[in-house]
């Protein structure tokens, strides 16, 4: 249906090499990165030879996807028909061990996307990368790029160097709700340490598994800390989490809440309610229960259990390897709910798509 | 739950349950010293050379403070205000006392006993040897000799497998040892391969792994660093609990090893049903980089994994755990307490469900006899 308002919250433009963003570097840093060598930042936790970071039949003849806005447009945009589709750039800037060459990434990805992606299809939105490595800077870059509010939230990568509720990263939180941008935690990594709790992992399947264990500690950091006592319009969403661990976690966090919250005594309300009414998650992948013996496969048990039907935003995660053909919406999700994920809460929780764009 | 007691001077009478049951985590505690010391309760199970040691160097762990763990807890030695003996001993210190306070009441008809004070992932790899060693003798002596319904845990210096699988062999025909003990947080994630002849000792005795909660691997407690509160490292438990399950079984282990038996202890389980359905997604489109795996990961879950109770999830209405409870599988799930740990699960109180007779007595008894063979 034409009609329909469907807005893809999550979808992935892949960056050539350091070659292509060139021309948004500074004249230090274009120089550093030929006469250095620096031909790429692409990091190990979406590798380019890797099953689920190009799906088969969406790559090209480089064995990549989503490598121009043509390529995006014919493989998820008009299929899924997309009103809007926001761009998380996965590409590096976080990891440097520079601060320095963080900013600079940074700076020339979200530059790179606003003139060679949004400038070429209206219905394109995205995240403003930032230099996780120093909130200061995050803010500076946050602040350069929200005037373009096409910008529509602030990226960052679950693998954060100091768990995220930590009171450095206030002002990036500050900035963000002032300006109007949600909070998108994706997955992904700075290495600065293991990828999973325990250590390292010795596989790419174990490492990606652990991604969701990684994102229930940054929400109980976010909670425990305070975060959304003090920044009381800000909406954090959650991007490729991974969405069924969600009512295990909340179960297992308000039994501690309980016995503990004199501990954090600003966490005043029941960890579930906080999520509820300031968490999204976007939908891809779901890691559903199997499908069922006649009933809806417990996929509708589950959204029970999560206890809201505004919570999910829909996501392709084009073009990582989530499913298959055009199946993005989980089996047993019924129609109401469906267009509740499709269109009212994203809309809802992305402010900025309401407002007219501000480049001419 | 976190409730602070006015009379702490005597045993608080408890509701007595009709069905005895088994309880799959208590936890004994050497007398005297705090977490990160050595009690003189162990001293006549080490050498002179040991003790002398102790004495001069203490005993430390990777983790700041010479008293006391990683993150203070809520209260003293993180147990039940009631639970301090009557002449002001630590909790799970003295056999009478629980017996009173927990075994009879509760009609305890098997608990199984994990140390926590064992010199498990010390610094000093021939001083966590010695002090496990020493636990192990002091559980035989003071508790499983004294109370037949008690089983003890072979605890095991867990970095160093030559010395491990000696301490398994050691207790591998002694009836009062019911299970290999090992804690979550370690060197390595526990299914690599510096850990498999743990489990193949383990399992040539029949005896389950049992991984709980805890530990000092050194590694920051989550994938973004440091958590800065104690409730941040209580619900990181069960974010652990799921990478350690993880690895478990994305390294073959039970592949190597099919009898191999894991109880996974503190750690809550509802997420298990959520993990394996990650798993399985996952490796249905990255499978041909684990080749050695010939199942679906949440079929190892099924046959080989077993998860006890305490802290158990509490969803609301209560009656969502009963639909991750057959999402898990009953025959999956072992009742534990926790005693004397501020934590303690109430077997009166803790699972409020509509069950099945076979339900209620495999969850509090029959499932932990199988596992355990007693």
């Amino acid at each position: 249906m034409a009609s329909q308002v469907v807005i893809d919250c999550d979808v992935h433009p892949t960056v050539p090499g350091m070659k292509a963003l060139l021309p948004y570097l500074d004249d230090h840093w274009r120089e550093a990165v030929v006469r250095r060598g620096i031909d790429d930042q692409t990091t190990i936790s979406y590798p380019t030879l890797n099953p689920l970071t190009f799906r088969s039949d969406w790559k090209d003849a480089t064995g990549k996807a989503a490598t121009s806005v043509a390529m995006l447009a014919d493989q998820a945009l008009d299929p899924f028909g997309a009103t809007f589709a926001i761009c998380n750039c996965l590409y590096g800037a976080q990891a440097a061990f520079s601060e320095d060459l963080g900013v600079a990434i940074a700076r020339a990805v979200n530059d790179w996307i606003a003139l060679e992606w949004l400038d070429r299809d209206p219905r394109l939105r995205a995240s403003i990368v930032v230099p996780q490595q120093n909130a200061e800077r995050a803010v500076d870059e946050i602040e350069r790029v929200a005037t373009d509010n096409r910008f529509v939230q602030v990226l960052l990568l679950v693998g954060s160097e100091l768990t995220l509720g930590r009171r450095q990263y206030w002002p990036i939180y500050a900035a963000a709700e002032r300006l109007g941008l949600t909070i998108g935690i994706h997955a992904g990594s700075m290495f600065r340490n293991p990828t999973t709790p325990i250590g390292w992992p010795t596989s790419f399947t174990e490492e990606y598994v652990n991604q969701a264990t990684g994102f229930q500690s940054q929400l109980t950091s976010l909670i425990t800390e305070g975060v959304f006592a003090k920044f009381p319009n800000l909406t954090v969403v959650l991007m490729e989490s991974g969405v069924s661990w969600l009512p295990a976690y909340l179960w297992r966090l308000t039994k501690f809440w309980k016995g503990l919250r004199t501990e954090v005594p600003w966490v005043a309300d029941p960890p579930a309610s906080i999520v509820r009414d300031r968490v999204r998650l976007t939908l891809q992948p779901f890691d559903a229960p199997p499908a069922g013996r006649g009933d809806d496969g417990g996929v509708m048990r589950l959204m029970d259990q999560i206890g809201s039907d505004e919570m999910l935003l829909f996501s392709t995660d084009y073009p990582h390897w989530q499913f298959d053909g055009l199946a993005a919406m989980p089996a047993g999700i019924d129609a109401t709910l469906a267009k509740k994920i499709m269109a009212d809460n994203p809309l809802r929780t992305y402010v900025r798509l309401q407002q007219p764009t501000t480049v001419v | 739950m976190n409730v602070d007691v006015l009379n702490r001077s005597g045993v608080q009478p408890a509701a007595t349950s009709k069905l005895a049951i088994a309880d799959g985590d208590i936890h004994p505690r050497p007398p005297g010293v705090g977490i990160g010391g050595v009690s003189k309760a162990l001293y006549p199970y080490l050498t002179k050379q040991w003790r002398e040691h102790v004495e001069a160097f203490g005993i430390t762990y990777r983790q700041p403070w010479e008293k006391g763990s990683a993150y203070p807890k809520g209260q003293p030695q993180a147990a039940r205000r009631d639970a301090w003996t009557p002449g002001g001993g630590s909790p799970g210190s003295d056999l009478a006392f629980m017996q009173k306070q927990h075994l009879d009441p509760n009609n305890v008809a098997l608990g199984i006993l994990n140390p926590l004070t064992s010199g498990q992932g010390a610094q000093n790899p021939d001083l966590s040897n010695a002090i496990c060693h020493a636990t192990n003798e002091w559980q035989k002596a003071d508790w499983t000799g004294q109370d037949s319904r008690l089983k003890a845990s072979v605890v095991i210096p867990y970095e160093d497998a030559v010395a491990s699988v000696k301490e398994i062999e050691l207790r591998a025909n002694d009836p009062d040892f019911a299970q290999v003990f090992l804690l979550s947080k370690t060197s390595e994630p526990l299914g690599q391969r510096r850990y498999w002849p743990i489990y193949e000792a383990a399992a040539a005795t029949g005896m389950p792994v049992g991984i709980h909660a805890f530990g000092n691997g050194g590694w920051p407690n989550t994938a973004g660093g440091w958590a800065s509160f104690y409730i941040e490292e209580m619900v990181g438990h069960g974010m652990a609990q799921q990478a350690v399950l993880t690895s478990l079984i994305l390294e073959g282990v039970f592949e190597r090893i099919p009898n191999l038996k894991v109880v996974l202890i503190e750690g809550g389980l509802a997420w298990a049903a959520a993990l394996g359905w990650r798993l399985d997604a996952q490796w249905k489109k990255l499978k041909q980089e684990l080749p050695h795996l010939k199942r679906a990961p949440s079929e190892y879950i099924r046959t080989n994994v077993w998860f006890t109770t305490q802290p158990i999830e509490e969803p609301e209405p209560r009656t969502q755990l009963a639909e991750v409870f057959d999402w898990i599988g009953w025959d999956r799930i072992l009742f534990a307490t926790d005693y004397p740990h501020w934590d303690y699960d109430d077997p009166a109180h803790a699972l409020p469900l509509q069950m099945t007779e076979a339900q209620r007595r495999g969850i509090f008894q029959d499932n932990a006899k199988r596992v355990y063979r007693v």
